[in-house]
């Protein structure tokens, strides 16, 4: 209850710092509207006539079951790689061994292009769920596991040998010593991984399946359709920036309160 | 001595690699006393806390702690940043399963008892002074109500008025309870003041080379005692060479006449080699 309303209490304030956001983005619409001007609307539409594209779909109701499938595949597979990154880059950070370990296999992991997981996954899994899910999983869980490790391993030796010296038991180092501190690596990393899941879920529809926006644009590229191309665009642009500054920003304020108390930080 | 052992260190080594940090430490803690233990710095009075704490295990020695609770409270306040100050003060009694209401009551009314104002209870640390943390951190270890309670240099970063302050509070409490107190300080005033016995480190290896025990009750010893036997113990040629401060001359020691007041008494200490028939050992 305590939580709504601070949480309702600190929506204007929120909302208002949005303004510079929104007038970002509308900057760069004009920067599209220029381009389309110069180049003519077979390269690439003015945005109005994309939005107007955008709006006959969703009214149709042709594009919602399209952005479900999408964001069921991208966030199945996001949430995977937040639960076994997080999970074994908190145990690696826990061992200096397993963190020497684990950087080369990080490494080799970031490295290894998403595509190439992709003719893999379709050799695997075929046109299923799986593909995407599965591609979705490898690209984001070395960036979830990094964040999750830089964030052990930084945690502050005093408050390890306060912790040790007032006995308290595992469950409470996880969820007062070590997850609060280690919130302030994995968020970023999450919404890093947040922005290629749908990358990824989309390149690998586009490739793999029948069905989801993937398919859609590989539809449309190839009636040479612009127009709904940049229209489904649109659309998992606008969802990925929903659910960036709509769900995952309002929870970093909320668990990261006690670092804007004071002003600043306190005594190592 | 009715009293039971609180502390008890016998024959205690450790050593960093090759490098020897402590050597032959015996150390006797009756409950209910204070025990403060000077040196300078990087001669292992660190470690010695650590050892005693239990978060260093001993090489060679033994040290036997009591059988209640002990708690620590280390240099700097070591507060959880993401708690608030009620939490961070009851983060002990969390440890030991404690129902939030109770703990919550309870390191409530020990914050008020040392002075932290309601209002700061619901603050995070970082809104908080550095004498407040200080509060804080001291309101942790005590809400425990431990029968052992090591402090590491716990007042060197506070002015000498809040200094002041929290020794009273330490006090108090420690009348009250039978705590023994384990203090380590580079302050020979701050020891002089507190403890019943001050107990000399010297460094490269660590070893006790002096033991001396301040007159009277520490609740009741005044500013000029204290300054008078803080000058006292500066006088041993041990504690000088400890501290690295040049010999003094003999005309300068004053030594052979005890203050009419009453000092303090040196005690045996098995380290001791200085050859001054002044200090007893």
């Amino acid at each position: 209850m305590r939580l709504l309303w601070r949480l309702l209490r600190g929506m204007p304030a929120y909302l208002w710092s949005g303004w510079g956001a929104a007038a970002s983005l509308l900057l760069f619409v004009a920067l599209w509207e220029l381009g389309a001007a110069w180049y003519g609307a077979l390269i690439l539409p003015d945005p109005r006539t994309t939005f107007a594209t955008l709006a006959a779909l969703l009214q149709s109701g042709a594009a919602w079951p399209e952005l479900a499938i999408t964001a069921r595949r991208a966030l199945a597979g996001l949430l995977l790689a937040v639960a076994v990154g997080s999970g074994l880059g908190l145990l690696a950070g826990l061992s200096v061994t397993a963190s020497m370990m684990s950087r080369p296999w990080v490494t080799l992991l970031l490295g290894m292009p998403p595509i190439a997981w992709l003719v893999l996954a379709m050799l695997w899994f075929g046109a299923g769920d799986g593909t995407p899910v599965f591609t979705v999983f490898v690209a984001c869980l070395p960036v979830v596991f990094t964040g999750a490790l830089q964030g052990t391993r930084t945690l502050d030796l005093h408050l390890k040998d306060m912790a040790r010296a007032y006995r308290l038991p595992w469950r409470m180092r996880l969820l007062d010593l070590y997850l609060p501190h280690v919130a302030a690596y994995l968020f970023p990393a999450c919404i890093t991984a947040l922005g290629s899941s749908w990358k990824v879920a989309v390149m690998a529809e586009l490739l793999a399946t029948s069905d989801g926006v993937g398919a859609a644009l590989a539809v449309t590229r190839s009636h040479l359709d612009m127009g709904a191309s940049l229209a489904w665009i649109c659309a998992v642009v606008g969802i990925l920036l929903l659910l960036e500054y709509g769900v995952l920003e309002p929870i970093k304020r909320e668990l990261e309160r006690w670092r804007s108390a004071g002003g600043s930080q306190p005594l190592a | 001595m009715t009293l039971g052992f609180s502390l008890q260190v016998r024959g205690l080594d450790h050593a960093y690699g090759p490098t020897a940090v402590l050597q032959g430490i015996d150390l006797d803690l009756p409950a209910g006393r204070i025990a403060a233990l000077v040196g300078p710095s990087g001669c292992g009075k660190t470690t010695l806390l650590h050892l005693c704490a239990g978060l260093l295990e001993p090489q060679q020695g033994r040290i036997d702690r009591p059988q209640g609770a002990s708690a620590v409270m280390f240099q700097q306040p070591r507060l959880l940043p993401w708690m608030v100050t009620r939490d961070n003060i009851a983060l002990g009694l969390k440890a030991r399963g404690m129902a939030r209401a109770q703990r919550h009551q309870l390191a409530r009314e020990m914050a008020l008892a040392l002075g932290l104002p309601e209002a700061s209870l619901a603050q995070y640390p970082a809104e908080l002074s550095g004498g407040m943390q200080s509060r804080a951190a001291l309101a942790r270890a005590l809400v425990l109500a431990p029968a052992l309670l090591l402090m590491d240099e716990p007042f060197s970063a506070l002015d000498v008025g809040l200094r002041g302050q929290l020794h009273q509070l330490l006090l108090a409490r420690q009348v009250q309870s039978a705590m023994a107190v384990l203090l380590i300080t580079h302050d020979l005033m701050e020891a002089v003041r507190l403890a019943d016995e001050v107990l000399v480190l010297a460094a490269a290896p660590g070893r006790i080379v002096a033991r001396y025990r301040p007159p009277g009750e520490p609740q009741r010893r005044g500013d000029a005692l204290v300054h008078r036997c803080a000058a006292e113990l500066l006088q041993h040629p041990e504690v000088r060479a400890a501290f690295d401060l040049p010999a003094q001359a003999a005309a300068d020691a004053g030594m052979g006449e005890p203050s009419p007041e009453g000092g303090g008494k040196w005690l045996p200490a098995a380290q001791c080699r200085a050859e001054h028939a002044g200090h007893g050992c």
